[in-house]
């Protein structure tokens, strides 16, 4: 019965899509039941909790998704095609780990401390993608591998080259104050104070979306995530779009960490572990299927709304911080709930 | 063949006599010393007691094991481990107690001298160990409530990054006990400092009568600095152990002080107190804990503190 139903929902939109009205196709994109779930959230907290509903409220908020949500997109790209990384968490603290060290211990400047962390970055999720590739195992093992060897890294190597667990404080260091600009600056908006990080977050989810939707790319990432063996006899190259997008949650975590250490000016070594889940989280949320082949980069950052708005609506709320996690969990899978409701009486055509 | 074999039967000769002749050799039989402790791995604050306790380890020519588990399970487990390696002392934390229990007596039960540090102020005794070097984390909590009566603070929010640890909610208990006004806790999730600013910025919107923050560790000092800034509140910001940012901002008044537990102290004396016991029978503190702090640093003695700090041993 149920299979009947949906294999004729999946066949009507087909042949009507032209005439179908704006609202109907707005419904059936993978991020529609996202939306409901944040505007449900959101509405939740504005009638909970009063210090919710001011302006700075807000952009407090988005800070915390942003935080969440520039390696989401990455990660959410990387979904669609097909694979997991559950080495982003670790792999932000070690990008600005890289940046830190290589800039005070060994050029003497934190330019090249940048830049030599995007290439780390970029290094490190082409060797994720490389030994998928090489090894044929499912990317959850292979990720799960480099995520407790960088955790070990992170520690071992910083502990080696600085003598102790975090890293020296950079803001003395020529160049900081045009670095903290451009990575962690923060301006006003009325007397909200809004961080830099917010509109860099915007600017990828708009890349991040016209190249799936628009170019030849974004159509590979979803042939490769829907079914590699078809994209490969049509003459996808496979190999190197899943390189490419490990390679894109490196930059995604580069960002990260250099706005990390920028606006925080030493970084703690044992810092970021458990936020791949956030990230892989957000993209789900946000409507990628765990299997591939499905899902958008407004999704992920919609997730990632959801999830700023849980915690800090909490702690606007002002419930028992005991149950604080609880309350997180809990309206997580409220908005998940919601947001799949959505999805499936959207997709069934009602 | 035979040659081969010969060629064995001298090598392995040699091998056995060097085997004999090196403790005969050597001054005295070096100690081994097992240091086990929750830490969670890449907390600077760990790292402190570590490099006191190879301090200790090298003047008194001990060769120090150390592990770290943070979670109840494990830690026990690290003790057995260090059982079954026949060490000849055991210096841990008793940040679980009841779980580490079973395994403290099995060690007892082998004949391996343990002292306790850091954590387990209260029941240190109770186990049977010879000794105890560390703060009593009530006693801190309670002189930080005295110190915010004294400079007038009215509503006090306790950071605590660690939910469920014992030591750090007696921190915040023990600030509830003496401080005369309103007092709360919010919990954050470890090091993730844009999360920790966010939570801090949304606490201080939510309740902007809140006129003070303690942080229970010294890296989330300065982060909570940047949420006041970005929240407009005028709240100030004091913290329970060091960091070299921290003591910085102590100097330049942005933070009023820190609490410090002297972690060097702590590994220090646990890896002596056991050198000192092994080698003369002496046990110290006269049955009573061997209290490491607290100790305020303020303004007036950041300067003095801060080059120790610089080395990564304050």
């Amino acid at each position: 019965m149920a299979t009947t139903t949906e294999s004729a929902g999946l066949a009507q939109p087909r042949r009507q899509y032209q005439a179908q009205a704006f609202w109907k196709r707005a419904l059936k994109r993978p991020e529609a039941g996202a939306l409901g779930g944040a505007i449900l959230v959101f509405i939740f907290f504005w009638v909970m909790a009063p210090p919710f509903r001011q302006f700075a409220a807000f952009t407090t908020v988005l800070y915390e998704a942003a935080t969440i949500g520039i390696p989401a997109v990455a990660v959410a790209l990387l979904m669609i095609g097909g694979e997991f990384d559950l080495s982003a968490g670790v792999a932000v603290t070690t990008s600005s780990l890289a940046a830190s060290m290589f800039a005070t211990q060994v050029a003497d400047s934190l330019w090249m401390g940048v830049v030599f962390a995007l290439f780390f970055s970029l290094a490190i999720g082409a060797v994720n993608g490389w030994l998928l590739i090489r090894t044929k195992l499912h990317s959850f093992l292979v990720t799960l591998g480099s995520f407790l060897m960088l955790q070990g890294l992170n520690i071992a190597v910083t502990k080696l080259i600085t003598g102790n667990v975090a890293t020296q404080d950079i803001s003395g260091m020529a160049g900081f104050n045009t670095l903290r600009l451009i990575f962690a600056s923060n301006f006003m908006i009325g007397r909200a104070q809004v961080s830099i990080t917010i509109v860099y977050w915007l600017l990828f989810i708009v890349l991040a979306t016209w190249a799936l939707l628009r170019t030849k790319i974004g159509n590979w990432i979803f042939a490769v995530g829907g079914e590699a063996d078809s994209a490969r006899a049509v003459g996808v190259p496979v190999k190197r779009v899943k390189i490419g997008l490990f390679m894109s949650v490196g930059f995604g975590c580069w960002f990260l960490a250099m706005h990390q250490l920028f606006a925080y000016d030493t970084v703690q070594s044992g810092a970021g572990i458990g936020n791949e889940l956030l990230y892989i989280a957000a993209s789900v949320v946000g409507g990628c299927l765990l299997t591939g082949g499905y899902g958008s980069a407004v999704g992920s950052a919609l997730g990632a709304f959801i999830f700023g708005m849980t915690t800090e609506g909490v702690i606007y709320a002002d419930w028992d911080p005991d149950w604080f996690q609880f309350f997180v969990g809990a309206m997580l899978l409220l908005a998940t709930v919601v947001n799949t409701w959505i999805r499936m009486r959207a997709t069934r055509g009602k | 063949m035979r040659h081969l074999k010969r060629m064995t039967v001298l090598a392995l000769s040699t091998c056995a006599l060097a085997l004999l002749a090196g403790p005969a050799n050597a001054q005295e039989k070096q100690m081994t010393i097992a240091m086990i402790t929750h830490a969670q791995p890449g907390d600077t604050f760990w790292d402190i007691i570590r490099k006191g306790a190879n301090a200790a380890a090298a003047k008194d020519n001990v060769k120090l094991i150390y592990l770290a588990d943070p979670t109840a399970d494990k830690e026990a487990q690290l003790i057995n481990n260090v059982v079954e390696q026949h060490v000849d002392g055991i210096a841990l934390t008793l940040a679980f107690p009841d779980a580490e229990a079973p395994a403290v007596k099995a060690a007892q039960k082998a004949g391996i001298p343990i002292v306790g540090f850091n954590a387990g102020v209260g029941q240190w005794k109770s186990q049977d160990l010879l000794g105890y070097a560390g703060q009593d984390e009530a006693v801190a909590g309670k002189a930080v409530g005295e110190e915010l009566n004294k400079e007038g603070a009215k509503n006090v929010v306790c950071l605590d990054q660690q939910q469920g640890a014992v030591q750090l909610e007696a921190r915040c208990n023990g600030i509830k006990d003496t401080f005369k006004g309103k007092s709360e806790v919010l919990y954050v999730t470890g090091y993730d400092m844009p999360t920790v600013k966010a939570r801090v910025q949304a606490k201080l919107q939510q309740d902007p009568s809140v006129d003070y923050v303690v942080t229970l560790g010294a890296p989330f000092a300065p982060v909570v600095l940047d949420a006041i800034t970005a929240s407009g509140s005028k709240a100030k910001v004091g913290t329970f152990d060091m960091s070299p940012v921290a003591i910085d901002m102590i100097a330049k008044g942005n933070i009023q002080w820190a609490v410090d537990q002297q972690p060097y102290v702590e590994g220090y004396e646990a890896v002596d107190m056991l050198w000192l016991y092994a080698t003369n029978g002496d046990t110290v503190g006269g049955g009573e804990a061997v209290l490491t702090g607290p100790f305020f640093v303020t303004k007036d003695n950041a300067e003095a503190v801060a080059k120790y700090a610089k080395n990564g041993t304050r």
